[in-house]
């Protein structure tokens, strides 16, 4: 049996979180895809709201402090990546992208990412599209066609015309991560190898 | 070892006072620090290189010749000089006088800067900052050590039968550290020509530059110039110290709070706690400076930011007294413990002198073996 190192990562602030809520029901429901398919999920969440010191003296100086160093190691080894923000003032909240500005913006590429997120009123859904998948393409992952949007009202509303149901739009959205995650255990990062000097110095030769 | 501060040169209000220092202010009190660097019985004084306010310090062998004519025994050096954007000819040149000037005293350390338009403002383009460093070092390593350079690169204007003057005093150049914060490429650049490499340790945690430095130590041994113990590393500290720990947490946190670095971010405990900043006692100091060794190994040359953030020069005079009498002393016995025999001191020209007639009179005898072969 393959096991798959998830990440989520979740940005909502109160406690309980309606975006908390919304990440554990797609790790949930991507758990069961996997397991559909024989293979076992290890999710580990990170929530933003219990690294916001950390963020902000990172912003300042430069690095990291320890916890918030795990946390942006643990996005760096992941196998996916799940990643809910309430959305503020019509995109992903400020504490969110100051995580992502942090990492290093090479370690998603290629990995697959599930964009959620939470708001008032479905009005905000198109945040999903015109900002969170955006910033995901930018750090070059492979983005989750679904994205999933769950508005105040979505936590008790049946299906109407035309629109699916949140357990179904995260069903959806679960079942194509899964289908992303690789089947087989991802290559151990390579060690961090420097390029010898004489190649270094052959790359300026002038031609 | 060696043990010495290092300044930024920054100009910075007194956040317990409102007031600014003038630029001839801070430019004068640099060179007071310095002065009294060898008067406390320090080793070194280096001087970092800005060309944009609120830095003073754009012409660092200007301000090292001044204190070069007033010291008899401080080793001047620099953190950093810009290899990326200063023309390494004119490195050569005025590194190599103030050598004469200083008898011997001078070493300097290369690193590439970290303000972006510095590099368009001298006509670079600042993704090209490896590269530019590898290259430039590459023609300074040359001019120092041969007579008449032909020579062309990507960056700079072709040199055809240029000899760069004066010559290095005693035909020895002046040792070079490689400075670098997070570049394993400067790691091995500095192994490769087996210079030394600093670690400006001072903003990150530990494990950070324990990668860098044995990375470095591991190369310097590939390339053949020593074992990795021997290989010279150097390392900065930030210090701030009363007689007793509270005086100090006390007097320093105004200063840490707005430093223009780290302030208005992480607290004074956090940043102790993470980092080599150390406020309190002398002897808070002594112990986790003796820690550096334990994280990296014996090294070379220790050096201390004592004057940024907007300190006032009596506070950093007492600071240096107290640094000279009661931590450097038991440090430099410390240190000298369990040193295993093998690994070197800090670099001096003489000491480079000296290996160097050692090297030639190898090759003299060599030379007589084979004629006496042919004979």
């Amino acid at each position: 049996m393959t096991t798959h190192g998830l990440v989520v990562v979740t940005a909502g602030l109160g406690r309980p979180s309606a975006t908390r809520l919304l990440a554990d029901r797609l790790t949930e429901a991507t758990g069961r895809h996997l397991a559909e398919a024989g293979r076992e999920v290890e999710p580990t969440v990170i929530e933003l709201r219990e690294l916001a010191t950390d963020i902000a003296g990172h912003l300042v100086t430069g690095f990291p402090a320890p916890a918030l160093r795990r946390a942006l190691d643990a996005v760096g080894n992941a196998d996916g990546l799940i990643a809910v923000s309430p959305v503020f003032a019509a995109s992903y909240s400020g504490l969110f992208k100051s995580f992502f500005d942090l990492l290093d913006p090479t370690v998603l590429t290629g990995k697959p990412v599930l964009i959620a997120a939470t708001g008032g009123t479905p009005r905000h859904s198109l945040a999903l599209e015109y900002a969170l998948r955006p910033l995901f393409v930018y750090l070059h992952a492979t983005v989750v066609p679904t994205g999933v949007f769950a508005a105040a009202d979505d936590w008790g509303s049946g299906a109407s015309a035309g629109t699916d149901t949140l357990p179904a739009r995260i069903d959806r959205a679960a079942a194509q991560l899964a289908a992303l995650l690789p089947a087989a255990a991802r290559p151990a990062a390579p060690e961090e190898r420097v390029v010898p000097f004489e190649q270094q110095l052959a790359a300026l030769r002038p031609d | 070892m060696q043990f010495g501060i290092f300044t930024v040169g920054d100009v910075t209000p007194d956040p317990t006072t409102g007031r600014t220092p003038t630029e001839h202010e801070r430019i004068m009190a640099m060179v007071t620090i310095a002065l009294k660097a060898e008067e406390v019985g320090l080793d070194v004084f280096a001087t970092g290189e800005h060309h944009n306010p609120p830095f003073v310090p754009s012409s660092p062998t200007t301000m090292l010749g001044w204190i070069a004519a007033r010291t008899e025994r401080l080793l001047l050096s620099t953190a950093t000089t810009l290899i990326t954007t200063n023309d390494p000819v004119k490195i050569a040149e005025d590194f190599a006088m103030l050598q004469h000037l200083a008898g011997g005293r001078v070493d300097l350390m290369m690193g590439r800067g970290n303000t972006g338009p510095v590099y368009p403002w001298f006509g670079q383009d600042i993704r090209q900052g490896i590269p530019l460093a590898i290259e430039n070092y590459a023609l300074l390593h040359k001019l120092w050590r041969e007579g008449v350079v032909d020579w062309e690169g990507r960056f700079r204007t072709p040199l055809q039968g240029f000899t760069s003057t004066p010559r290095p005093l005693d035909g020895v150049p002046p040792f070079v550290w490689h400075g670098s914060i997070r570049s394993p490429e400067i790691a091995e650049q500095a192994a490769f020509y087996g210079d030394g490499f600093f670690a400006n340790n001072i903003f990150w945690p530990k494990e950070h530059f324990q990668r860098l430095i044995s990375l470095y130590r591991e190369r310097y041994a590939h390339y053949g110039h020593g074992s990795a113990e021997q290989a010279y590393v150097g390392l900065g500290g930030q210090v701030f110290m009363r007689k007793n720990s509270q005086d100090a947490v006390r007097e320093f946190r105004p200063y840490f709070d707005n430093a223009p670095v780290y302030g208005h971010g992480p607290s004074l405990e956090e940043f102790t706690e993470q980092t080599p900043l150390t406020v309190g006692s002398p002897q808070e100091v002594i112990e986790k400076t003796l820690t550096f060794r334990e994280s990296f190994g014996d090294y070379q040359r220790q050096l201390f930011l004592m004057d940024h953030a907007g300190l006032p020069l009596k506070t950093v005079l007492e600071q240096l007294d107290l640094l000279g009498e009661e931590v450097i002393p038991v440090l430099r016995e410390e240190f000298a413990k369990g040193r295993p025999a093998g690994v070197p001191g800090g670099p001096t020209h003489a000491a480079r002198v000296a290996a160097a007639e050692r090297a030639a009179g190898d090759d003299d005898r060599a030379a007589s073996a084979a004629f006496g072969t042919r004979a």
